[in-house]
């Protein structure tokens, strides 16, 4: 085993874990385009999207894909939820008014989870098998593909719905300026809405496609939701691509810092990295600087 | 609205009030402290469940010397702060006359102040051998320290002659404390410590640690640290091809581990205490009748089986009830005569404590389980 | 001014007399909790009730005390009271060099910055095991005294607990009502604004930082000379959300209400023991029903109800006629 071996395995594995961070970074990124909030409740969709996976895979014996596609149905519909019954009705909402009550949501959903399921941890099947694969001297497993299969292809169809349908075009112009969307007749109320809906659906997709191989439990949300909210803010809140590389840098960084520094601190590394580019680059790394908006 | 949740608040202030009022005339109260939520909830539900079983058998069958036992149970949910107001309260308000727990290490550790001043006999169900190590008269414990388990693994080391060991740790209590024992017997096994390693508990992916480790010369893996994270380390070892021996602590002998783990289970290999393999002990083992009757009982009442964390709680009540039923009803007497119990075979092993040994179990209390076809193999 | 003064006495005496209605107990025990809370969540509400910066990463400054008394005192046999001075000056000094990058940053990007700031706290506590004993937590912290008196039962800590609290409340409300106070209040509502008056709205940020850090600090100490034992999952980021709901419901801006915040939330898990599980719902329930419906915390809500209530009842009694 020589050490560019061992190199290759830091950097792939912390790619695999950098496009679930990258996923859940996107979610972040969504929501806080279409309405300016930093949605603190964004890693229990990530949990929800792996315990609706294990509820209906193992209490329902459906089949993998079915219980996959009710587990994503299913917390998207919880994101819509949370965004009527905790969001919508907070009038003239300020910033704090907003953290605080997406915190109280994020509680609130684990406290149900943990109610309904219980706590103890649960494992998915893998999609297609336990074979590892050999790839540049790195061994993966065929999970790990499917995590990247399922990555690229959400955001290809996320960069699409964009660029080409009405709703991402309306969704982008209110992150641009709510109050002028509003003017030109799109309805910011539902954009907001289906802000939530795809930010949770996302979310839990990244939820049910790495339970095979973390686990899952009520309180994996947390830590989850944290790492995507750097890579979301490593990328500079973009929709699209910035967010991606933010949540793969995370990743490889972390992965080396395991295995190159302390596995003890790799977590400190991350929010050290958090810090360092809220104090010197709060726009991220990949856009160009903002005015302050008063 | 506003007006109804404020006279649920009195409803409740009221509740507060008349509970603390109540009380049965001839009963002994004993006292218990679990994390039932919380991190550590693994540990404090079956040791809860497990607690609250054994009182009720003991009470339909009598009680003791005719009075009834009863057991207040609080939920620290794994915060030492918590834990030591709770023990205040069972102390102070419940006028408890021992106490069992709590779960974890830590509370322990913050507890054991408390019961000292108050000279409360605790009989703590955390694995940490610094709870007992030094003596402190009023602590007692049941779980196995993991100094003995630690010992297991290195005997097995030595007798296959792998000299070269990676350990990696979970970082929580259980972990460091696993990990402190490993450090400091390797030397007396002969055994090198090549690579020292730890991962959070709620890591999710541990293959740059366990490639450092590919890398290094190491011979076989100790990996300390309870579910999820050690389930986390067996698929990884098995994605990257690790083809060494891989050991686990009793930290993961439940059924649930080879659940959460899988194929990736298999040829682990782990000292446990003897619950989970009670079915396959000959019935010359002097654990055998507790094992047997503890395990179908729990099965009956909870339909799940009982693990050894609840086996924990099992061995303290009955610890405590043989001191009681020597005719011990203060604190301080039931403090004597636990000291006095030897050769009581509990679900933890055979127990003798002695003034100079409150922990009461000797290495024989583990033994080592291979996992095989999805369940346990006694090995040697 | 002198209003205020006779508020204050009248709390404060409640405050003191109280040990001589619960006698001793369990629920003394937990008073002295309360005390500790209370001095924590005023601290988190000069920082957001009146500053108007959020601060997910108090837990970490509570804890830097704990630690550092803890060390200082333990492993190297310092007195006590010198301990928890040389906390409060080194955190201090921390607050305020990582105040200028950290009050930089507003809403929600705060927020984040202040909380990675607490896990990487958590975290040193967690992994630095040759100092603090690491997840283990750290065992056999003196206990403090004065002269001969030592403070060891929950009557003696309750005083002590209690005197500090109400000393800096006592501060807390002095500083509000000072002009640094107004021209907090002043940035709170726009910071631009403030400016362009001549507030040196950043200097004045980064002292209410530091000052709330080191109120956080001493809390810290005296909680580990109390509880003579300290671990890592007491200052961990859901301690900070805590602190940060005691103040929310207290009412932000009322340093009153973050006492009684403080006290509820203490006492609150004491209620639904009977409901074990559910007290997490229950949290986050609170968090978000206050913040809808009683933005302004439970003293100002209260005394809306009461106000709508004496609008009510009148109306009722000439409909009647």
């Amino acid at each position: 085993m020589d050490f560019s071996q061992q190199i290759s395995q830091y950097i792939l594995s912390g790619l695999a874990t950098g496009a679930i961070y990258a996923l859940i970074g996107l979610g972040f990124a969504i929501i806080y385009n279409s309405t300016g909030i930093i949605n603190f409740a964004q890693g229990e969709f990530v949990m929800l999207g792996g315990m609706f996976g294990v509820y209906f895979h193992t209490v329902h014996n459906f089949n993998l894909a079915v219980a996959l596609l009710l587990a994503i149905l299913f917390a998207a519909v919880s994101g819509v939820l949370f965004e009527r019954l905790a969001i919508r009705p907070l009038r003239r909402a300020t910033p704090l008014g907003l953290v605080i009550i997406t915190i109280g949501g994020s509680i609130l959903v684990r406290g149900l989870a943990m109610l309904v399921w219980g706590k103890d941890t649960h494992a998915l099947p893998t999609f297609s098998g336990d074979e590892p694969l050999s790839l540049a001297g790195a061994t993966l497993l065929p999970q790990h593909m499917w995590i990247f299969a399922l990555t690229v292809l959400l955001i290809v169809l996320s960069k699409l719905f964009f660029q080409f349908t009405i709703t991402g075009k309306a969704l982008r112009a209110c992150a641009v300026n709510q109050r002028a969307a509003g003017l030109v007749g799109i309805d910011v109320r539902r954009m907001v809405m289906f802000s939530f809906l795809l930010a949770s659906g996302m979310g839990a997709l990244a939820g049910i496609i790495i339970a095979p191989l973390t686990m899952t439990s009520y309180d994996v949300g947390i830590m989850l939701g944290l790492k995507g909210f750097c890579a979301a803010i490593i990328g500079g809140m973009s929709n699209g691509l910035g967010t991606v590389l933010g949540g793969l840098i995370l990743g490889v960084l972390e992965a080396l810092g395991a295995g190159l520094i302390s596995s003890g601190y790799k977590d400190a590394v991350t929010f050290i990295i958090l810090l360092l580019i809220l104090f010197l680059r709060p726009q991220g790394l990949f856009s160009r600087g903002e005015s302050e908006r008063v | 609205m506003k007006i109804r949740s404020v006279s649920y608040i009195a409803v409740l202030l009221a509740l507060l009030f008349f509970a603390g009022v109540s009380s049965a005339a001839e009963s002994i109260r004993i006292g218990a402290l679990f994390s039932v939520t919380g991190p550590p909830s693994f540990l404090g539900e079956p040791e809860r469940n497990t607690a609250q079983m054994v009182v009720d058998e003991i009470n339909k069958a009598g009680g003791i010397k005719g009075r009834p036992l009863e057991l207040v149970v609080y939920d620290t949910s794994g915060d030492p702060t918590k834990a030591v107001q709770l023990a205040t309260k069972l102390i102070k308000d419940d006028k408890v006359v021992a106490i069992i727990g709590p779960s974890t290490t830590g509370e322990t550790m913050a507890v054991k102040p408390v019961t000292e001043k108050e000279q409360i006999p605790l009989i703590s169900c955390a694995a940490g051998s610094k709870i007992t190590d030094p003596v402190n008269p009023w602590t007692f414990k049941t779980a196995q320290n993991d100094t003995l388990a630690v010992a297991r693994i290195f005997e097995y080391l030595q007798k296959r002659k792998l000299d070269k060991v990676a350990i990696l740790s979970v970082s929580d209590g259980f972990g460091a404390s696993g990990r402190e024992q490993l450090k400091g017997q390797a030397s007396k096994y002969g055994i090198t410590l090549v690579v020292d390693d730890t991962f959070g508990p709620k890591d999710t992916d541990m293959t740059a640690q366990l490639t450092k480790i590919r890398g290094s010369e190491a011979q076989a893996i100790i990996c300390w640290g309870t579910n999820p994270g050690p389930a986390v380390v067996a698929k990884n070892v098995r994605q990257l091809g690790i083809k060494l021996p891989l050991f686990m602590s009793h930290g993961v002998s439940s059924k649930k581990f080879i659940e959460l783990a899988g194929e990736a289970a298999e040829g682990i290999i782990l000292p446990s205490g003897r619950v989970i393999v009670a079915d396959l002990l000959p019935a010359s083992d002097a654990q055998k009748k507790s094992l047997m009757a503890y395990v179908q009982n729990y099965k009956h009442h909870y339909n799940v089986e009982g693990d050894h964390f609840g086996g924990h709680a099992w061995d303290a009540v009955m610890l405590l009830k043989k001191a009681l039923e020597q005719g011990a009803d203060t604190p301080a007497s039931i403090r004597d005569q636990l000291e006095k119990i030897s050769g009581f075979a509990g679900i933890g092993g055979v127990f003798g404590f002695s003034p100079t040994d409150h922990a009461g179990l000797t290495k024989d209390a583990f033994v080592l389980v291979e996992i095989k076809n999805r369940d346990w193999v006694l090995v040697d | 001014m002198r209003r205020e003064l006779i508020k204050f006495a009248l709390f404060a005496a409640v405050v003191l007399t109280v040990p001589a209605v619960v006698k001793g107990g369990y629920l003394l025990n937990v008073l002295v909790f309360v005390g500790i809370n209370t001095m924590l969540a005023v601290a988190l509400n000069l920082l957001l009730g009146f500053a108007g910066q959020i601060s997910l990463g108090q837990a970490a400054f509570y804890g830097l005390g704990a630690y550092l008394s803890g060390i200082l005192t333990a492993t190297h046999g310092w007195n006590p009271w010198l301990a928890l001075f040389a906390a409060a000056a080194a955190v201090g000094l921390l607050a305020f060099a990582i105040g200028f990058p950290i009050l930089k940053l507003k809403g929600h990007y705060l927020a984040m910055a202040t909380l990675g700031f607490g896990i990487i706290v958590y975290i040193v506590f967690n992994e630095y095991v040759d100092v603090t004993g690491g997840p283990s937590g750290f065992p056999g912290i003196p206990g403090l005294q004065i002269g001969d008196l030592r403070f060891d039962s929950d009557l003696k800590s309750y005083y002590l607990i209690w005197t500090t609290a109400l000393l800096i409340m006592l501060l807390a409300v002095n500083l509000t009502r000072s002009r640094i106070g107004r021209a907090l209040r002043a940035i709170h509502d726009s910071e631009v604004a403030a400016r362009v008056l001549g507030v040196n709205a950043r200097l004045l940020k980064v002292q209410v930082f530091a000052c709330s850090a080191v109120i956080s600090c001493i809390a810290g100490s005296l909680y580990a000379h109390t509880v003579t034992f300290i671990s890592p999952s007491t200052f961990g980021f859901h301690f900070s959300v805590e602190l940060l709901t005691m103040v929310i419901i207290g009412g932000l801006g009322s340093i009153y209400g973050s006492c009684l915040g403080a006290a509820l939330l203490t006492l609150l898990p004491e209620f639904l023991r009977t409901f074990q599980d559910y007290d997490i719902v229950v949290y986050g329930l609170l968090l978000i029903v206050m913040t809808m419906f009683m933005p302004g915390g439970l003293v100002q809500g209260a005394a809306t109800v009461w106000r709508l209530a004496l609008r009510l009842l009148p109306a009722k009694g000439r409909g009647d006629a």
